[in-house]
C-alpha cells in the first residue's frame, strides 16, 4: 500500500444557493480544488462523488457520469464513480480516492461531495432525509431526522449528566466557529439564550440544536505521497482511513446512546495510525444535532461515556481549548449539504493543517482527525490527516 | 409508500406478527428472515407477539414530514416488547403522560396514507397501561 497526501482543496459557500444548480455548485467546487493543487483537468485520473439523494433532491441519477461531463472530463473517459451512505457520502467519497491511490490502481483522483437541498421544500426534504434511516419501520410510523436524534438525548439525559444549557453551548461553540468561517451558512454568534428560546422540533432538541438544510459542494485531490511535491508544496498526509457499520435502525443498536461504528472506526483509524488520542490536535465531528457532537467526542474515545457534556461547559472543545472540536462551525454552524459534508470536514483540517484557517486557527495543529455519520450511526468515516 | 410495498407487510403491521430463530432462541420484530447471529444455522419461523411493553427511549415531534404534519404534536418511542426485541412506534399520549420505563399495549390504528387519496397505512401503536 502506497502513502497519499491530499494535495488540493475547494469548497463552495455553504448556504441557500437559489441562484445555483446542483452542476454550478460542483463544478465550482472542483476548479477550486484543482486550482489549489495546482492541476489541469488532463492530470486526473478517476473521480468519486458523495451525494446522498439528487435522484429524489433533483430527480437526477447518474451523478457520476453527469460530474465528469460537465467538469470537461467526459471525453477523456476516466472512471467517475458516486458512493452513497446517507451523510456519511463525502467520507466514504474520499476514502474510495485514498484507497484507489494506496492501491495503485490510480494516481492522480478526485473525491468530491455535492447536495443541492432547496429545491424542494422543507417538509419534502425532512421526508427525504428520513430514508437515511430504515423506511419501513422508521419513517413509515412518523419518525424524523431530529426525532431519532431526540431519542438519543432522551436516553442519553436519563442516564447521565448532560444538561440542556451544556446541549445548547455546543451549538454556541459551534456558531462562534461558524462566526470566523468565510463558507458558513450562519455567521453570527448566539447565546444559551437563542438555543433555549428556539422552538422545539422534537423534545428535547430545539430548532438551534439542529443542522440546517443546505447546498453545498467540496472537493479534494489526492495523488501518492511520494508524488505529492511534483503537484505543490501545501501537501499532507492521510495517516488512517477507517469505516464501520451497525443496523440501519436506531432501535436495534446494543445502547442507544452509543455508535458502536464510530467507536469501531475510531478504535481502528488510532490504531492503523500508531497514534493515541493526545496526538490529535483537533477533530471535524458530525454534528447533525448538539446531542451527537456529544455523543462523538465519547465514542471517538477522547473521555469517557457522559463527560462531554461538562468538558463542552469547560471549554476544553473550543476553538482555544485543548481540543478543538468543529472548528469549521461543524454542520450546525458551517451547514449540512449532506453528501459534501465529508469532503468540507476533510478541507477544514487541510485548512487548519497547512495553517491557512485563519481567524479560526488552531496553533501548531499538526494532527486532524474528522468524523463522518451516515444515518443515526449505522455508516461512520474517520480519517486522520498530518503535516509532513 | 406503493401499494405493493405497503401490503406485503399487512401482517406484520397489523398483528405484530414477527420471527424468532429457533436455534437461539431470539425473537425479531421488525421481522427478520435471517438470524445475524445464528447466519445461516438458523431457523426462522413466524411468531405473533402480545403486544405488551415498555417505553425504552421518547420524543415529542413538533416538526414533522408532509405526511405526518396534521398529527404533530405526536409521540414517537422506542418500545421494547416482553419477549426482546425493541422497535419505533408512535404512542397515543399526551406529552408527559409518558417516560422512560412506561408500561405500554398495542393498538391497531391509522398510521397515515398515501396522498389525499392513495391508500390508508394501518398498523400498531401503543397506549400507556393503565
Amino acid at each position: 500500500m502506497r502513502d497519499v497526501a491530499v494535495i488540493g482543496i475547494g469548497c463552495t459557500p455553504f448556504g441557500e444557493h437559489w441562484g445555483s444548480s446542483f452542476r454550478d455548485l460542483f463544478i465550482q467546487a472542483g476548479a477550486l480544488a484543482l486550482e489549489d493543487a495546482g492541476l489541469s483537468g488532463e492530470q486526473i485520473d478517476a473521480l468519486y462523488v458523495g451525494n446522498m439523494s439528487a435522484g429524489r433532491f433533483i430527480d437526477q441519477e447518474h451523478i457520476g457520469a453527469l460530474i465528469a461531463d460537465y467538469s470537461g472530463l467526459a471525453t477523456r473517459h476516466i472512471p467517475a464513480t458516486r458512493v452513497e451512505a446517507a451523510c456519511a457520502s463525502g467520507g466514504l467519497s474520499f476514502r474510495q480516492a485514498v484507497i484507489a491511490v494506496a492501491s495503485g490502481m490510480e494516481d492522480v483522483v478526485v473525491a468530491a461531495g455535492v447536495e443541492k437541498m432547496t429545491d424542494v421544500g422543507t417538509g419534502a426534504s425532512v421526508d427525504m432525509l428520513a430514508g437515511a434511516a430504515d423506511r419501513e419501520w422508521e419513517g413509515f410510523v412518523g419518525a424524523t431526522f431530529p426525532g431519532l436524534y431526540a431519542m438519543i438525548a432522551t436516553d442519553y439525559m436519563h442516564r447521565y449528566p448532560l444538561t440542556r444549557e451544556q446541549l445548547a453551548m455546543v451549538a454556541v461553540k459551534n456558531h462562534f466557529n461558524g462566526a470566523r468561517n468565510p463558507i458558513a451558512q450562519f455567521r453570527q454568534e448566539i447565546t444559551v439564550e437563542t438555543v433555549l428560546r428556539s422552538p422545539l422540533v422534537a423534545d428535547p432538541l430545539r430548532l438551534f440544536d439542529c443542522s440546517p438544510i443546505t447546498d453545498g459542494a467540496a472537493a479534494v485531490v489526492v495523488a501518492p505521497l511520494e508524488r505529492a511535491r511534483e503537484f505543490t508544496d501545501r501537501f499532507v498526509r492521510v495517516r488512517a482511513s477507517a469505516q464501520a457499520s451497525d443496523t440501519i435502525s436506531l432501535h436495534d443498536r446494543a445502547d442507544i446512546s452509543r455508535l458502536d461504528a464510530s467507536v469501531a472506526a475510531g478504535r481502528w483509524a488510532l490504531s492503523d495510525a500508531g497514534l493515541t488520542h493526545r496526538d490529535i490536535d483537533l477533530v471535524e465531528v458530525h454534528d447533525c444535532f448538539t446531542i451527537a457532537e456529544i455523543c462523538a467526542i465519547e465514542d471517538l474515545g477522547f473521555c469517557r461515556k457522559g463527560e462531554a457534556g461538562r468538558l463542552t461547559e469547560e471549554g476544553v472543545t473550543a476553538l482555544d481549548g485543548d481540543l478543538p472540536v468543529n472548528t469549521s462551525g461543524g454542520l450546525k454552524a458551517c451547514g449540512h449539504p449532506v453528501g459534501a459534508t465529508g469532503i468540507k470536514q476533510i478541507c477544514e483540517v487541510v485548512q487548519q493543517l497547512r495553517g491557512e484557517a485563519g481567524k479560526r486557527q488552531v496553533p501548531d495543529a499538526e494532527i486532524g482527525m474528522t468524523h463522518n455519520v451516515g444515518g443515526t450511526g449505522a455508516t461512520v468515516a474517520v480519517h486522520i490527516l498530518e503535516v509532513v | 409508500m406503493s401499494v405493493a410495498r405497503f401490503w406485503r407487510k399487512i401482517p406484520q403491521r397489523y398483528n405484530l406478527i414477527g420471527t424468532r430463530c429457533e436455534t437461539c432462541g431470539t425473537y425479531f420484530f421488525p421481522p427478520r428472515s435471517f438470524c445475524p447471529a445464528c447466519r445461516r444455522e438458523g431457523k426462522i419461523v413466524e411468531h405473533r407477539f402480545q403486544g405488551r411493553g415498555k417505553v425504552v427511549t421518547y420524543t415529542v415531534i413538533r416538526s414533522a414530514s408532509e405526511q405526518f404534519e396534521r398529527l404533530t404534536p405526536y409521540i414517537l418511542a422506542i418500545v421494547q416488547l416482553d419477549e426482546g426485541p425493541r422497535f419505533t412506534a408512535q404512542v397515543v399520549a399526551e406529552p408527559g403522560e409518558i417516560q422512560i420505563g412506561t408500561q405500554v399495549r398495542s393498538v391497531f390504528r391509522r398510521i397515515g396514507a398515501d396522498g389525499e387519496s392513495g391508500v390508508i397505512h394501518y398498523g400498531t401503536k401503543f397506549v400507556p397501561v393503565r
